[in-house]
């Protein structure tokens, strides 16, 4: 009865289109259906419930792993409809580690077997689709056969299988390999071709060196073939083999120029570009005609031609400058274009296009297409300006104050979200460049006096790194009234705790200047003798007794409420300012107000205000990232690899937050510490047994306690490396870059650069050979070393029988097979040399312009001539197989 | 190498999917990806591809083409030419232009598996097998006549449904 009242797909599809919201009621209400259904009994009812449940798996990704064994037994099926949804359910659900996948291998065999042409290929597409390890070593003998079949469709799709089964299993290529590169010049059936070069095209870019021995046999589908998606696909190949061998550059170069501009294709044409511009490139005259095909792609209507004609520009940029150049001015009016890639390539090649000399000239140009664009490109081009600029310590920047300036403009961008970069360009340039810092000031005190971009959360960060350049260099303000003024406004309390803390700070910096200049100008005035020597008080910026009042109660004003505050950082520094005023005020409100013992009082504060002057003033360097790492490590301590033995160590004291101590967090350390110290105590007292214990601990653990005196002098005494002032001064005159061109007006900054760790060393990956057995394996038969393919396809069609009838015996069975690998290759191995010279001479007939039939025979003699000489050789060089093949490319 | 081929409508709901990396087949992935591609997909008259890299893992590209209601995705790597991809979308297209005679939206909801079977002789494992219409019209004509040749031998329909549509 089931059976009877089953809904087909139709019925299905038609109820998902008139659900409007209870969709997913629907779908669960079908697919309880189906589990039910699915138990039938009846072939049609089973395969129905399949059908639908993939269809569900496809459009509503409802998940369908548990039906994996049903889809086997739709397979086996003889109706052709059930088995068709059966494989297509399982080349949509399976994976490689679906566990019943294993139980298809009999089916697949069954129909790969099969007298009906499409079962052939159901069979086939599900293999490339799913085929696993096992599948593929079972089912190679089949595929092998088919690749001989005589009906095109189904040896094209067996060839195309052969891509799965060398990936999945290497050793498939001893035994298909040969069939492989015969079939690639049957040029009699060109699907045929098509397919091979697809497959030569996905195995050439995996691993392309051991391919080339089969660059004559490309060569020829290169100048014969018609076929544009085989010639695109031969490109590709020929991209990932030329660069390894120049003979073959030299061969390919003129018929890919012909190619280039005789086609009328778009898709090939492009190919031949890319094709040239990435292996072909050190060929001029090949470049130039390419560029010239570039221009066309360019001024295309198509906005896909367009766009694939600058991304062929960027591949040529790093070679060819002189090509972007050409098209300059389109480069920079594509920046404006609705399409984004073309936007996006066209400002990848600005990019690079700069140099010292256009630099300025170029972010003008920037930053008024960011001014005009939306914020995602807007930002992309910010990006783009900020990393090129910086590149290699802002190597192309010669007008720090321009670029300066320009960080300043970009802030006030309104879409900007560059926050970070451009505060940590503002610090390290301050840090870098001693000549910029006026201007560093002057840009950051504007930023500063904007109450409006407070309100902007983008821009904290570069507030906080503008507020920290005007506290550091605070001798360069005009007016450091002002600057407290614009510190403590009222609309900071808009920044974020941490940015705020560093304006508190700065306004600190700021007080203590202000008051050492009123004090020194104080005393200056009284002695007027001395004169004024300090150059970065200038007489405008004078401080009246007024003006320090005025601050003074600002402060009270404005930093007062703060020393109450919930945040750590913003308290402390609030309470510093606060406790220094105090301080300073009754002896400064002496002075303030004039009086005879003045002099004296006025000494005092000026004692004061020095000494923190003296502290403020002090100079910051960069830092070397790798500084650290210089520090010697000091005799007797044992550095471990990581914290893990401190578990071990405080385990039993600190249940529970021993996990998340970290050295950073200095709550958890403090809190850690003073658990060891309550430890200690505890420990200490009862017993002179447990002190000695502890002792011990301490020696042997000593690491992990924070380190006493003594540890710190030790420190130091070691402390070979430079402190980052004296480093600074070593190296600027190293660093000054002497050759700079006569015309320009203006000398570059020094540019502080540390000789090495200026950014994190790049750990280079060493690229991991991949698929190592498989370009082996391609290695050995393309060196002739391949056993006997007959005789392997039957070994491996036992191998299978011998894996049908038991699995116990499988790992026993698999070594005897890895033996018998290797007394198959080291049996016919033969000596590469002779190899060699026959593919030459075979090879030159191909280039004396004997491309007749007799060709072919001729390979196939030399095959035969193989197998008798195979015998004679039994002494092969042992080092073959770890060669690679050098082929002599005489095309 | 093909790395997927999708078929979505202009609202986003999925009318035919096809993984052929493992890495894509996983459901969070599909999810996020109909529900992100439409954003993404741009006006007209702009160029057809994009950066695939963050949805289907390094060296993936992008290419769509828009017929009425319905968008066209296949994502591919470097081994593929752009604009023969584009061609490709195009082949696929005309083949079922000449299989439902003047294809709609509602001809590839309905015919669910007919479409796999085409698109199945065109792509075979990630690689393109066929690239012409006719010879791809062909085999799907020999596979539907093998399955009404199947189907026949049972001339009652079993279910009320199947009658139904007779």
């Amino acid at each position: 009865m089931d059976s009877l009242f089953q809904r087909s797909l139709d019925d299905i599809i038609k109820g998902l289109r008139h659900q409007q919201a209870g969709e997913s009621a629907f779908v669960s209400k079908v697919l309880e259906e189906v589990r039910r259904e699915i138990k039938s009994t009846d072939s049609h009812t089973k395969s129905t419930a399949l059908q639908k449940l993939t269809y569900l798996h496809s459009i509503c990704f409802v998940d369908m792993s548990w039906a994996a064994f049903h889809a086997i037994e739709c397979i086996s099926y003889p109706n052709f409809t059930h088995k068709k949804v059966g494989y297509l359910a399982i080349s949509q659900s399976f994976q490689e580690s679906t566990p019943v996948i294993l139980l298809i291998s009999n089916q697949l065999r069954k129909d790969l077997k099969s007298n009906v042409e499409v079962e052939v290929s159901l069979a086939l597409e599900c293999l490339s689709r799913i085929g696993n390890l096992d599948l593929c070593r079972d089912l190679t003998p089949e595929v092998f056969t088919l690749m001989a079949s005589s009906r095109i469709p189904v040896r094209k799709k067996a060839i195309g299988v052969v891509l799965r089964l060398f990936g999945k299993y290497p050793d498939a290529v001893r035994v298909c390999f040969k069939r492989l590169v015969e079939s690639l010049e049957s040029s009699d059936s060109p699907p045929i071709v098509s397919a091979v070069i697809g497959v030569f095209c996905e195995l050439a870019s995996k691993d392309p060196k051991a391919y080339l021995p089969l660059a004559p046999e490309f060569y020829k589908i290169l100048v014969d073939s018609r076929n544009n998606w085989v010639l695109i696909k031969v490109l590709k190949i020929f991209t990932k083999l030329a660069p390894l061998e120049p003979r073959l550059a030299k061969k390919i170069v003129e018929p890919i120029c012909e190619l280039m501009s005789k086609t009328g294709a778009k898709s090939l044409m492009f190919e031949c570009i890319r094709t040239i511009l990435t292996s072909l490139a050190e060929h001029e005259s090949a470049v130039k005609l390419a560029a010239g095909r570039i221009n066309e792609l360019l001024i295309d209507e198509d906005p896909n031609l367009r766009y694939l004609g600058l991304h062929a520009l960027a591949i040529v940029a790093p070679k060819h400058i002189w090509a972007v150049l050409e098209n300059k001015e389109f480069v920079i009016k594509s920046l404006s274009d609705p399409d984004p890639n073309i936007k996006l390539e066209s400002l990848r090649l600005v990019m690079e296009m700069v140099s010292e000399s256009n630099v300025v000239e170029i972010c003008r140009v920037l930053v008024n297409y960011a001014t005009k664009s939306e914020p995602e490109f807007c930002n992309v081009i910010l990006g783009s300006i900020l990393s090129t600029c910086s590149n290699n310590v802002y190597e192309i920047i010669v007008d720090f104050d321009w670029y300066v300036s320009l960080l300043g403009e970009m802030s006030r961008i309104q879409h900007c979200q560059k926050g970070e970069e451009i505060e940590n360009q503002l610090i390290d340039i301050g840090m870098r460049v001693q000549d910029v810092r006026p201007e560093l000031v002057r840009v950051g005190r504007d930023l500063l006096m904007d109450p409006a971009l407070l309100g902007n959360p983008f821009l904290h960060r570069i507030l906080s790194a503008a507020a920290w350049l005007c506290g550091e260099y605070v001798e360069f303000i005009r007016n450091p009234v002002e600057l407290m003024e614009s510190l403590l406004q009222p609309r900071t309390s808009l920044l974020p705790p941490s940015v705020r803390a560093v304006y508190l700070e700065s306004a600190f910096k700021a007080l203590v200047f202000c008051l050492h200049s009123y004090l020194k100008s104080a005393t200056s005035s009284d002695h007027s003798a001395l004169g004024l020597s300090d150059p970065g008080v200038s007489k405008e910026n004078h401080i009246t007794p007024d003006s320090v009042l005025h601050l003074l109660n600002l402060i009270d004003m404005a930093v007062g409420p703060l020393s109450g505050s919930y945040d750590v950082e913003i308290q402390e520094r609030a309470r510093n300012i606060l406790g220094f005023t105090e301080l300073i005020k009754p002896v400064l409100s002496d002075s303030l107000h004039p009086q005879d013992e003045r002099h004296k009082q006025q000494v005092e504060a000026s004692k004061m205000v020095r000494l923190l002057h003296d502290t403020f003033s002090d100079e910051l360097g960069p830092v070397s990232m790798s500084a650290q790492g210089r520090v010697p490590v000091p005799d007797g301590l044992v550095l471990h690899e990581n914290l893990a033995d401190l578990e071990a160590v405080c385990g039993s004291s600190l249940p529970a937050s021993s996990a998340t101590i970290s050295f950073e967090g200095s709550h958890n350390v403090e809190g850690a510490t003073s658990i060891f110290i309550s430890d200690q105590k505890e420990e200490s007292e009862p017993s002179s047994e447990s002190t000695s214990l502890l002792a011990e601990h301490r020696k042997r653990h000593g690491l992990y306690y924070l380190p006493s005196e003594k540890n710190t002098e030790h420190h130091e005494a070691n402390n070979d490396y430079p402190p980052a002032n004296e480093l600074k001064s070593e190296l600027a005159e190293q660093s000054f870059l002497p050759k700079r061109k006569s015309k320009q007006v203006k000398a570059r900054p020094v540019v502080v650069k540390l000789d090495e760790g200026d950014v994190l060393p790049i750990s280079s990956k060493i690229p991991q050979a991949k698929d190592d057995s498989l370009s082996e394996a391609v290695r050995d038969v393309l060196l002739g070393n391949e056993a006997d393919a007959d005789t392997l396809t039957q070994k491996a069609a036992a191998d299978s029988v011998i894996r049908k009838k038991g699995k116990e015996k499988l790992n026993a069975k698999e070594q005897e097979d890895d033996l018998d690998h290797m007394d198959s290759q080291s049996g016919t191995v033969q000596n590469p040399v002779k190899e060699r010279s026959k593919r030459s001479s075979r090879k030159q007939n191909a280039d004396e312009g004997d491309h007749g039939g007799d060709k072919g025979k001729q390979k196939r003699r030399h095959r035969h001539g193989k197998h008798r000489t195979r015998e004679g050789v039994q002494n092969p060089p042992a080092n073959v197989i770890s060669q690679t093949p050098v082929p002599d490319l005489l095309l | 190498m093909i790395k997927a081929v999708m078929v979505m409508n202009t609202q986003g709901k999925p009318r035919l999917t096809k993984f052929y990396e493992f890495l894509v087949r996983k459901r969070q992935t599909q999810f996020s990806l109909f529900f992100f591609l439409p954003c993404l997909i741009r006006a007209e008259n702009v160029s057809n591809f994009m950066e695939a890299d963050s949805i289907f893992g390094p060296d993936s590209r992008l290419v769509y083409k828009h017929y009425a209601t319905l968008y066209f995705v296949f994502v591919f790597d470097s081994s593929e030419n752009e604009l023969a991809m584009l061609d490709l979308i195009q082949v696929f297209v005309e083949t079922l232009d000449k299989c439902f005679r003047n294809v709609c939206e509602l001809d590839i909801v309905f015919n669910y598996s007919k479409l796999h079977t085409i698109l199945d002789e065109i792509i075979f494992g990630g690689q393109v097998l066929e690239t012409s219409s006719a010879e791809v019209m062909k085999v799907v004509e020999e596979i539907s006549r093998q399955e009404s040749a199947s189907n026949s031998i049972g001339l009652v329909t079993k279910t009320v449904s199947g009658w139904r549509n007779r």
